[in-house]
């Protein structure tokens, strides 16, 4: 459903650092940004991952947290005052005669003349494990989320993964499922060792089946899943568990995503890119950061900045194709708000 | 200095090996060793233990490598397809490792 219409020059595609710089750089030639990403705060990896970690080749600042970086960032594009949409994963792009309309996974709708990926790693999605058949089932039976919880309200369930979300889905949905089972490839638990003592807990109290040193070796089912195989370490045959659902839950990976889809030019994971102006073989389409790639590539944050610079002095021809771009330093012109 | 290289012997999944001698101060992650011997070993997060992308089983030289630390052993755990030798070689440094050490490249992405 489309819940809301944005419109903006430029769109950009993840809220990492390089995407904020992006609208300092595309707001000193008076061009609007929008940022989505599917994080539910802004600066990427570097608040996702590393925000106390301290960051030592930022250009002037000998040491600067990851954190406070970002935070100064917020500062610096501010007089720009940019829109957000986040916690929300950018799914669709399509053509239209000004630019470009994108989609959210939560339907949102942005109209931009055109659009930046900033999409750092890409976005983190489910490790699928190589088990065979595993993927004709997906949607079948087959989930590598909990989404909604109640879809599997009074239904047999098996859980297969070792860390804190295979752990915390296992509490929960003990009282939820007719049948829950939980498997594990080891006999112990690295996840928090609270959660690992309440899942030893409820296998004593029967509310959960608990096949440790284990792994699922195949699935089965005819529309639906209906059953699958499992290989115990300590046993010599492998045995069947009949369930509705099965929901592999071995940590998320980067992945480009739907961005694999819109018709770039890829080279193993990153975004080909021109670097005259970082864009891509796609018009009106630039790629900056750590998600393009060319020859000499260094996935630098200042090596982002400086492309972001760059995209928009080309990015402004397609926003203002009428006028003229004169370059002007913020020494002798300032920042002006808008 | 004696121990200024090491003997590095690693093959991918479809057979292909290769044999290097490894300065020790190179300052490199034995992933980026092998991604510079060609290796497809995507390394999207860089070298953060993020990525599992540079997943290796240790063939010889296991019990000799540095322990594993937190980041290292929840990705680890995290994987679908775990050995009991398995490494993020992003995480092992060639002057901390054994003279003599041969892997096998598990990345998810090589297979």
């Amino acid at each position: 459903m489309i819940s809301e219409v944005i419109q903006t020059d430029l769109c950009i595609v993840g809220a990492g650092p390089v995407g904020l710089f992006a609208v300092f750089e595309a707001g000193l030639l008076k061009m609007r940004c929008h940022l989505v990403d599917a994080l539910p705060q802004v600066g990427g990896q570097l608040s996702e991952i590393y925000p106390k970690k301290p960051i030592y080749d930022i250009p002037g600042y000998p040491s600067i947290l990851a954190g406070e970086l970002v935070t100064n960032l917020m500062e610096q594009i501010a007089p720009f005052k940019p829109g957000f949409t986040l916690g929300e994963r950018v799914e669709q792009l399509n053509k239209t005669e000004t630019g470009y309309q994108v989609i959210t996974s939560a339907g949102t709708e942005i109209q931009c003349k055109a659009v930046v990926i900033a999409g750092g790693l890409g976005c983190f999605e489910p490790r699928k494990p190589s088990i065979a058949n595993l993927e004709a089932f997906e949607g079948k039976g087959v989930a590598y989320m909990v989404l909604d919880p109640e879809k599997f309200r009074n239904k047999k369930v098996v859980l297969a993964g070792g860390g804190d979300s295979a752990l915390d889905w296992a509490i929960f949905l003990a009282d939820v499922c007719s049948e829950l089972t939980l498997i594990h490839r080891s006999g112990t638990f690295r996840g928090a060792p609270e959660s690992a003592e309440k899942v030893f807990e409820l296998a004593k109290e029967g509310k959960l089946r608990l096949v440790l040193n284990a792994e699922v070796k195949s699935v089965q089912g005819s529309n639906h899943l209906e059953g699958l195989t499992v290989s115990e370490a300590d046993q010599e045959s492998d045995h069947h568990i009949q369930t509705d659902y099965f929901i592999p839950l071995f940590g998320l990976t980067p992945k480009l995503g739907p961005i694999a889809d819109w018709g770039l030019n890829i080279d193993k994971n990153a975004i080909l890119v021109n670097t005259e102006d970082y864009s891509t073989n796609v018009p009106g389409i630039y790629a900056i950061g750590d998600i393009n790639t060319y020859p000499g590539k260094l996935k630098l944050i200042l090596c982002g900045f400086h492309e972001a610079a760059l995209m928009a002095q080309s990015a402004f021809a397609r926003v203002f194709p009428e006028q003229k771009l004169s370059f002007k330093y913020t020494t002798v012109n300032g920042v002006n708000a808008f | 200095m004696a121990d200024s290289f090491i003997e590095l012997q690693a093959e991918d999944l479809h057979g292909k090996s290769m044999k290097v001698e490894v300065p020790t101060d190179m300052g490199l992650s034995l992933m980026e060793v092998l991604k510079g011997e060609g290796f497809p070993i995507l390394a999207t997060c860089g070298g953060m233990a993020l990525c599992a992308t540079c997943h290796v089983e240790v063939l010889e030289g296991y019990t000799d490598l540095p322990e594993a630390g937190n980041e290292e052993l929840d990705m680890l755990e995290s994987l679908p397809v775990l050995t009991a030798t398995s490494r993020l070689s992003c995480q092992l440094r060639p002057e901390h490792c054994p003279s003599k050490l041969r892997l096998r490249v598990l990345g998810e992405d090589n297979v």
